[in-house]
């Protein structure tokens, strides 16, 4: 339009082209991902969020809410103190695992398989665990509150341990992943340069791992800025913007206040979600590159520091369980010491039962099943669809929402669309079903985004190809990118069994008689003042999780040595 | 004797298939009455049995959460109910509910019997009917007191002394039902501005505010704090796992709350629904309420629980209708004044 | 467009792809412009141009995979412009091999046929043959990790030819590839296209490439066709400065036109026997001529063309050398020959030596300065 008389030549006319079977099952498969993602994702959250601009009688009130929230001054200190927690939270996170991460793969310390697996035991644990153990580690009666020098740990010391222990295993594998694919031959060079060590780490290592660290950053920050768990049971007074959701709707059933608070949630981590989005565009070309893994050579005093760190790190993380395996055993902290069973008996317990455990198994086997087939097949079509533009971006962004989604929203989102008068999904409420798709929504950001990097590192000719040979895509979708893909699709399979047996925040709303989970068990005895059994259960959880990551992991080796011969030379 | 068990096996067979045929292992006659509660989970297995030893019909599912996740979610269904009777839950909730048309008016069998006190005084028939009331109570750990030097505190004026500078625990009444109970009892015994110059002064003794109305006496029992202002049942429950606590019921008077039942406007299940009303104020239900709370729906069933403090003529003149109409009012201005404790005290 | 011997060839026969006004967009892009194009039956036809000329769209857009957005192609007589991949007539190879990682090498090349409903032993004979073909017998139970990169493409030829295509697309195949395996790899693929006579398309950004391999080459710069021709038109008489600029070596020196088929490089008269344009005189035009053109042994001074010229530098090659040389008196022109060793030898020339060269006038291409 810009350049005048010389736009008008009369075009061609342009070529429509045809489309073919494989293609209407192409649309097909993309309306139904698009679809169910309106409803589990889209529609849900705008039941909620929609209150947010009505009185508690659902008249329309525009930006009333919004004007009384932000002319409360309490806000204000929940803003403040939400950031304050999330960054430092971030910075020691991320500081930790660049730390733990640059020992396992730049150093040659022994074991590194057992300090890799230790450290994503806190991703197996319900984030009550941590806060029982905080409490017996530095609460007033705490084995070694002296740490402290007079300082609570209820408050932002608390926060900040338990969002750090929780929030380390996702900064791990995104900043191992970040430092394993550097290039040995820049190591080489800067060696051949004569670079001492300290000059090497500043020019080659921190700029290699340098978009690694800011995913990691935005991540942590994500998820300790949405979280209310770690800050409702150790954060004492110290209010954040998670718990004044918690506060306004399970508090006051104040509806239209925790949507906005939920609304203003929503702006933080939004925002370090498109920046994030930003900087990963930007990684898949460096990823792209053809580098030569680099092997780290033995250096005695400098493999015996990170030794000394990562076993520092990892004796924290099996100290933090250990203290909560006590928790478990002992008879009444701190007035009677001796060790029992009796909290393993769960029938007999408040709130818990062995049934909430099957449950929970159960529902995480279903989530796990389904989950990693529906998001899979979702980032296949996202991915590798041609055409279609605005249609695949707005699908994208729908499976980036949840990651911004405090769990408590969702869970109210989820009774406010499925228990709608007239809803002709109503029947899975109050089931199983409603159990299982509100957990793979909370966890479909992460999940999609290993199904997207993993098919990114695929050939990109791979459906052409099969075009070429008159195979219809999804043939190949079978035959070669499903087989492919299998350590990714199991590492999302895992991803989702663990958090389905840790999730409460979203499912706390939606359980019934019949569907108890052990993660909301966990919560309940600990409402009810029955810590051990609570302790006991979450344990339990942690047991469970990790005898079923080391099942995949051995399922993985299996299958690793019948089907992935091909990945050895 | 041939025909007849021919006869038995045959209908024993089509009760099977049409068992299977609705699709669970759940005896047909069977009536599953969906209940959400709110009453502590040890006592739930005590009620369902009871219940159903004398209506072997009826099959009682629990819903159970604490009141603050309970009252959100039956908020958030109030289009669509899906309860069949609300049962053992602040009343102040269920208060909440009633002008969304939730619950269907019902006069169990002997409602006539019970202290007026309990039964919905605005219908008649009533809407909700009263179970029994819990109050508020401080409690007090021996050891950590003792260690710590405080005598044992009598009154709500005695939290205010300057000895007990950061031992005592309370709710927040933006996160707990308990809380607000213990505020609102304040306000009616001593008026507005009495209340909050006495909460001032409260507020300088505060460790911190609890999320849970519960966890105060939970963290007094476990030693984290001497004094944790919270309600009675708990105190009851601790001292009995071996906790140090002593129960201190303050003199000036005791806030307290009723647990209610209400059936919800739709059941599918109403003749189940009502007997389980009817058979929750009968004489036997209601000893089995008793132990651990304050005081029950019918008059003369006492605290079988030993030295259980005689509260009945403490409990204050609750005026439910006041509170609840009150509560956003009150809360806020407990918000501005007191929430954020672990902040550093920054000047306007 | 310089007249070529394979047009005039096949005038007889229709074109086997005809590629007309095609025109692709990616947003306010335009990628390729107008493109119009004859390929003949059996003929092997390059690509050629720099990344980012639009050389591999056109590709795609042959292939169905990126449809362009105006114009029409046509493939044996049917008009294809519109249809998806599937429902084309064309086997391609691609520069990364593509490959399915979890498949051996038997079912890489049988994948095609598997899914026609072949008859299996049918089916094991053809992949056998097509082995035996790109000298891979035996290598069926492979995986392509355990193969090297040369192999891994052999097994790519044989599987877009496992389902006998009429076309044959070649996505710049042997970039990819170390030098060596390059230059063995180009003559096999090229043999084998003579044998099985497939019409054949291939992206490549290397001229050496393309001037061994091709039949016709056609030139791409900035989404249209620059040149299409043989591989000697091209080199011998480039359509443009581009043209002469990207293929071989090529001294580009300024000059003015005479107006009367001569040019002057700063009091250098020379005559050139091919103006590519009838130029005005006093036009500020551009010379070209190759290094290897230009002549010294037996050159004598007054002779057409032949002027003295000073060697500055000296460089060995291996199998020649190639000198950097000023017209004496003009030290602002530089220009570059090939001697080959025996004549550096023979003449002993070296750095500072003042030789008489001639450009022979045959050899000299003037394009005039836009």
């Amino acid at each position: 339009m810009t350049d005048g008389p010389q736009a008008v030549v009369i075009e061609a006319p342009l070529v429509k082209p045809k489309v073919g079977r494989e293609n209407w099952v192409m649309r097909a498969g993309l309306a139904v991902i698009g679809v169910y993602l309106l409803v589990a994702v889209v529609f849900p959250l705008y039941t909620i969020l929609s209150k947010s601009f009505q009185d508690s009688r659902g008249l329309f009130v525009g930006l009333d809410n919004y004007a009384e929230y932000f002319a409360t001054p309490a806000l204000f200190y929940s803003i403040n103190n939400s950031l304050t927690v999330s960054v430092i939270s971030m910075v020691i996170t991320v500081g930790l695992a660049f730390g733990y991460a640059y020992g396992l793969t730049r150093s040659c310390i022994p074991g590194k398989g057992v300090f890799k697996a230790i450290a994503l035991i806190p991703i197996l644990a319900p984030s009550l665990l941590p806060a029982i153990s905080l409490r017996y580690l530095f609460g007033a009666q705490g084995m070694i509150k002296g740490l402290l020098m007079g300082e609570t740990i209820y408050g932002p010391i608390g926060i900040v341990i338990g969002e750090v222990f929780w929030t380390f295993p996702h900064a791990l594998l995104i900043i191992f992943t970040a430092l394993s694919l550097s290039d040995a031959r820049l190591y080489e060079a800067a060696e051949a340069l004569g670079a001492s060590k300290l000059r090497t780490f500043f020019t080659v290592t921190l700029p290699g791992a340098k978009y690694g660290l800011i995913s990691a950053c935005f991540v942590v920050f994500t998820l300790v800025i949405t979280d209310f768990g770690v800050p409702k049971v150790i954060g004492g007074g110290y209010n954040v913007l998670a718990v004044d959701i918690y506060k306004q709707v399970v508090g006051q059933r104040n509806f239209q206040m925790g949507a906005v608070v939920g609304l203003v949630l929503l702006a933080p981590a939004l925002l370090a979600f498109v920046a994030d989005r930003m900087i990963q565009g930007k990684q898949v070309a460096l990823l792209s590159a053809r580098a030569v893994p680099y092997e780290p050579k033995p250096d005695r005093r400098f493999d015996l520091a990170m030794l000394a760190f990562c076993g520092t790190v990892a004796f924290v993380i099996i100290g933090i369980l250990a203290v909560a395996q006590f928790a478990a055993l002992v008879k009444f902290w701190p007035y009677n010491l001796s060790l029992v069973l009796d909290s393993y008996q769960f029938d007999l317990m408040d709130g818990g039962s062995w049934g909430a455990f099957w449950n929970s198994l159960k529902m995480a086997a279903w989530t796990a099943v389904i989950g990693t087939a529906v998001i899979f097949t979702g980032a296949y079509l996202v991915e590798k669809s041609k055409g279609f533009e605005h249609g695949r971006g707005l699908i994208q962004l729908m499976c980036m929402i949840p990651l911004a989604v405090p769990g408590i929203v969702l869970g109210l989102a989820y009774i406010f669309f499925f228990n709608a008068v007239g809803n002709p999904l109503g029947f899975i409420y109050h089931t199983l079903i409603i159990l299982v798709l509100c957990t793979i929504t909370h966890f479909y950001t992460v999940s999609h985004l290993t199904a997207a990097t993993a098919l990114k590192q695929m050939d990109a000719e791979f459906e052409a190809v099969s075009s070429s040979l008159k195979v219809p895509f999804y043939k190949t979708f079978v035959r070669v990118t499903v087989p492919v893909c299998i350590p990714a699709i199991l590492d999302i399979s895992i991803y989702l069994f663990v958090n389905a047996m840790t999730t409460v925040s979203a499912v706390i709303f939606l359980y019934s008689a019949d569907t108890q989970l052990a993660s909301v068990a966990v919560l309940n005895m600990d409402d009810a003042g029955d810590t051990a059994p609570a302790a006991a259960m979450g344990m339990m959880i942690v047991y469970t999780s990790a005898t079923v990551r080391l099942l995949h992991f051995l399922l993985t080796r299996g299958i690793a040595r019948r089907t992935q011969a091909w990945r050895k030379r | 004797m041939r025909t007849n068990l021919l006869k038995r096996l045959t209908a024993a067979l089509a009760m099977g298939v049409f068992a299977l045929g609705i699709g669970g292992g759940v005896a047909v006659a069977k009536t599953d009455l969906l209940v959400y509660t709110s009453i502590e989970a040890d006592e739930l297995a005590k009620f369902k049995n009871a219940f159903e030893k004398d209506y072997p019909d009826i099959n009682i599912k629990w819903v159970r959460d604490s009141t603050g996740i309970m009252g959100a979610k039956l908020l958030a269904e109030k289009d669509n109910p899906r309860a069949d009777i609300v049962y053992g839950m602040a009343a102040t909730v269920l208060l909440q509910l009633i002008p969304y048309n939730y619950f269907q008016a019902y006069a169990p069998k002997g409602v006539e019997k019970l202290n007026p006190l309990y039964v919905d005084p605005k219908n008649n028939p009533p809407l909700w009917v009263g179970q029994r009331a819990y109050v508020a109570a401080v409690c007090y750990n021996t050891i950590e007191g003792k260690k710590a030097n405080l005598p044992i505190p009598k009154t709500w004026k005695d939290l205010t002394k300057p000895v007990y500078k950061g031992h005592v625990i309370m709710p927040n009444p933006g996160s707990s039902g308990t809380a607000y109970l213990d505020v609102s009892s304040w306000i009616q015994m001593w008026g507005e501005e009495g209340a909050f110059k006495f909460m001032d002064a409260l507020h300088k003794n505060i460790s911190r505010y609890t999320h849970s109305g519960s966890k105060p006496c939970k963290l007094a029992a476990a030693g984290e704090i001497p004094i944790g202002v919270s309600f009675a049942y708990r105190v009851v429950k601790s001292k009995a796992a071996g906790a140090p606590l002593v129960l201190i019921t303050p003199e000036e008077g005791l806030g307290w709350e009723v647990e209610a039942m209400a059936i919800v406007r739709n059941t599918k299940n109403l003749a189940a629904a009502r007997a389980l009303a009817d058979w929750t104020i009968s004489r036997k239900s209601m000893e089995l309420h008793a132990p651990g709370y304050a005081e029950v729906a019918l008059p003369g069933i006492p605290n079988p629980v030993k030295d259980f403090p005689d509260v009945g003529g403490k409990m204050i003149k609750n005026d439910f209708a006041w509170a609840g109409a009150n509560k956003a009012r009150i809360v806020k201005k407990w918000t501005a004044r007191y929430d954020a404790k672990s902040e550093p005290r920054k000047k306007k | 467009m310089e007249t070529d011997t394979s047009a005039a060839a096949g005038e007889a026969r229709p074109p086997y792809l005809k590629v007309e006004n095609v025109t692709k967009k990616f947003g306010d892009f335009t990628a390729i412009k107008d493109i119009c194009l004859e390929v003949f039956e059996s003929e092997f036809v390059c690509f050629l141009g720099p990344s980012g000329c639009g050389k591999t769209t056109l590709l795609r857009a042959i292939a169905g995979l990126d449809i362009q957005t105006h114009g029409r192609i046509e493939q044996a007589g049917r008009d294809i412009s519109n249809l998806p991949p599937t429902e084309r007539d064309f086997g391609i190879v691609f520069q990364s091999y593509a490959l399915f990682p979890n498949l051996t090498v038997f079912k890489n090349v049988a994948y095609g046929l598997e899914n026609r409903k072949t008859a299996k032993a049918d089916i094991a004979a053809r992949v056998d043959e097509l082995l035996q073909l790109v000298g891979m017998p035996d290598q069926g139970p492979k995986y392509p990790a355990q193969l090297s990169g040369g192999q891994q493409q052999r097994v790519a030829l044989a599987r877009a030819l496992a389902t006998s295509p009429g076309l044959l697309l070649l996505d710049e195949p042997l970039s990819a590839l170390d030098a060596k395996v390059r230059v063995r790899l180009r003559h096999e693929i090229k043999e084998l296209q003579r044998k099985l006579g497939v019409t054949t398309i291939m992206v490549t950004h290397d001229q050496e490439e393309a001037l061994t391999m091709a039949d016709r080459i056609v030139v791409m710069n900035e989404g249209v066709i620059d040149q299409v021709g043989t591989p000697l038109e091209i080199y011998r008489r480039p359509a443009s400065p581009f043209v002469a600029d990207f293929i071989g070596a090529m001294n580009f020196l300024s000059a003015v036109a005479g107006g009367d088929g001569t040019v002057r490089i700063d009091g250098v008269g020379l005559s050139a026997i091919e103006c590519v344009c009838v130029q005005d005189e006093g036009t500020a035009v551009t010379l070209c001529l190759r290094p290897e053109d230009i002549v010294t042994r037996g050159v004598e001074s007054g002779a057409p063309n032949a002027f003295e010229a000073t060697v500055a530098d000296l460089e060995f090659l291996g199998s020649f050398y190639r000198a950097s040389l000023t017209a004496k008196g003009v030290e602002n022109t530089r220009f570059q020959a090939d001697f080959s060793v025996n004549l550096v030898r023979d003449l002993g020339i070296e750095a500072g030596k003042t030789l008489t060269v001639a450009f022979p006038a045959d050899r000299i291409r003037v394009f005039a300065d836009s």
